[in-house]
């Protein structure tokens, strides 16, 4: 590896816990992230010749800090600090600092970090964005073009973010642990969220949003790190690794997406599958079941299958029935009727969702799902049309060609018959 | 003698790499590595997950702690080992500078003894 790219790694890794004691610091996104990027540059300019500091995220922070305080010296007209080519030599003060960052303070540092992503008030894409161009050091132009927006919108969105973010007055002291915890919560949400907008395939460059799914992981394992006793952390990044291993099947040579029981699970990542199955084990002897948990623990067995005919939907079945009762909503129960389908058979999952066609009257995969129930039943009239208005519902492409062809098979058989 | 090569780097930013970096490096190591293979001398080379996934077990008086989370919280972690069989200390030196040139990971080498054989076949080495 080049020293370069050794470098922007040692920067990209140490950017959650500097931003986050720089925040701490001046209390305004817009200074601590110029305060980073004027300690990143110093780095980029000193690291090459004196070598990588012992603690780059202490280095970064403490040279960061300096910079600002500097620049506001300088416009004073007063003495300038020593030049930062000196501070690696400077054992005594960069161990001063690392001292004074117990792992305590930094870990409410990240917290923080991410949690100021994470206003209500914040659409969910704006919350992604932000994190994005925050937390992970994404450049405005990566951020728009995860999002398919030109830079200047993205640029005004940020900016709009990051004033909500400020007129909130998150407040900068420790959390108490029930604060804690809340915010736990909503990071982990907008984490997921990071994660999904790189998973759904709703457009964009495909590279980018693989790199969203990886991120996405990144800062879970990071929030894994600072909290490493919280079963739903542990689950969400279990959830993430699980499903983004079927990432390398998920589409054809073609670009069509391919459908979990049709794919080739020998493409599936390994690794990822054997850590996510590592960390559902460490989540459940908690026994404090939550959603990311349960989520995890589906997709853990249909990754333990190895074929899709050995899918043990049963087992499935009951996980989204807990997964009702923890967060009841028409789209688990629209999920959980795939494996009664399995399990019961076809009649028994359209009389599950049937409660469901009001809420779900404008969601896409409602009417897939129920268009392949009534096919599979032979209400071929009704299949069509409930495959028609998912066409109608299709965001993408790859989502109206799928449904295409069930049509198409549908006249297949209607012809054969 | 064996030896164990253990690898400690800061796994931040190790899991920073792209899969290309991550693929370069292994790519690198294995060309090395394959002096010691072409002579069987070459062990198992061990990728452990990172601490996010492990688990520790304490004891606390005549109690038996079950913690999540590594041994211990350092700036750089066990992340892995390779096994050899050098003849001496220089040769196994040698190889892991070699193994190691371009990169800022640590490798502490220990010379190892099998204690117990174990027995475990093929199957489960396979997703090694």
């Amino acid at each position: 590896m080049t020293e370069l790219a050794w470098i922007e790694n040692a920067l990209t890794s140490a950017r959650p816990q500097a931003m986050g004691a720089l925040l701490r610091y001046f209390r305004d996104l817009d200074r601590a992230e110029e305060a980073f990027q004027e300690a990143c540059l110093r780095a980029l300019k000193t690291w090459p010749l004196k070598g990588p500091p012992r603690d780059p995220a202490a280095w970064l922070i403490f040279v960061g800090r300096n910079a600002a305080l500097d620049s506001v010296r300088r416009d004073r007209r007063n003495t300038a600090l020593p030049p930062e080519d000196r501070i690696s030599d400077l054992e005594d003060a960069e161990t001063d600092i690392a001292e004074r960052l117990d792992d305590a303070h930094y870990r409410d540092d990240i917290l923080r970090l991410m949690f100021v992503c994470c206003h209500p008030d914040l659409p969910a894409t704006q919350q992604v964005a932000l994190a994005l161009r925050v937390v992970s050091g994404l450049s405005v132009r990566e951020v728009a073009s995860a999002f398919l927006v030109n830079e200047r919108a993205m640029e005004q969105r940020i900016t709009r973010a990051k004033r909500r973010v400020a007129e909130a007055n998150i407040p900068f002291a420790a959390p108490d642990a029930v604060e804690r915890s809340a915010r736990l919560g909503a990071v982990a949400t907008m984490i997921y969220l990071v994660f999904n907008e790189g998973y759904s395939a709703s457009g964009g460059d495909e590279t980018v949003r693989a790199s969203l799914c990886d991120e996405a992981i990144r800062l879970c394992r990071l929030l894994l790190r600072l909290f490493p006793a919280e079963p739903e952390i542990m689950g969400l990044l279990a959830l993430m690794l699980l499903q983004h291993a079927r990432s390398p099947a998920r589409t054809d040579p073609e670009g069509k997406a391919v459908l979990l029981e049709d794919q080739d699970r020998t493409l599936w990542k390994r690794a990822n599958i054997d850590e996510g199955l590592a960390l559902v084990d460490k989540a459940l002897r908690h026994r404090q079941p939550g959603a990311y948990q349960v989520q995890a623990a589906i997709a853990a067995l249909h990754s333990r299958a190895r074929t899709a005919a050995d899918t043990d939907w049963e087992e499935i079945d009951l996980l989204y029935q807990m997964l009702e009762h923890l967060t009841p909503s028409p789209v688990i129960t629209l999920n959980r009727s795939v494996a009664v389908s399995k399990t019961k058979g076809p009649e028994a999952a359209l009389k599950l969702i049937a409660p469901l066609a009001d809420r779900l009257s404008g969601y896409f995969y409602f009417h897939g799902v129920r268009g392949a129930y009534l096919s599979e039943i032979g209400r071929m009239a009704e299949a069509r049309e409930a495959f028609n208005r998912a066409i109608a519902l299709a965001r993408t492409p790859a989502e109206a060609s799928h449904i295409r062809e069930h049509l198409d098979r549908l006249s297949q058989r209607v012809s054969a018959d | 003698m064996l030896y164990a090569i253990l690898c400690y780097h800061n796994e931040d930013v190790v899991m920073s790499w792209s899969k290309e970096e991550d693929d370069a490096v292994l790519a690198k190591r294995r060309r090395v590595q394959k002096e010691l293979v072409d002579k069987g001398r070459m062990g198992p080379a061990i990728r452990l997950m990172p601490t996010s996934a492990a688990t520790t077990i304490r004891a606390s008086g005549s109690e038996q702690l079950v913690l999540d989370g590594p041994f211990a919280e350092t700036k750089e972690q066990l992340l892995g080992f390779y096994v050899v069989d050098c003849d001496n200390l220089d040769e196994v030196v040698d190889f892991a500078k070699r193994m190691k040139e371009g990169e800022s990971v640590t490798f502490e080498i220990r010379p190892m003894q099998i204690f117990e054989k174990g027995n475990l076949t093929g199957k489960e080495t396979l997703t090694l």
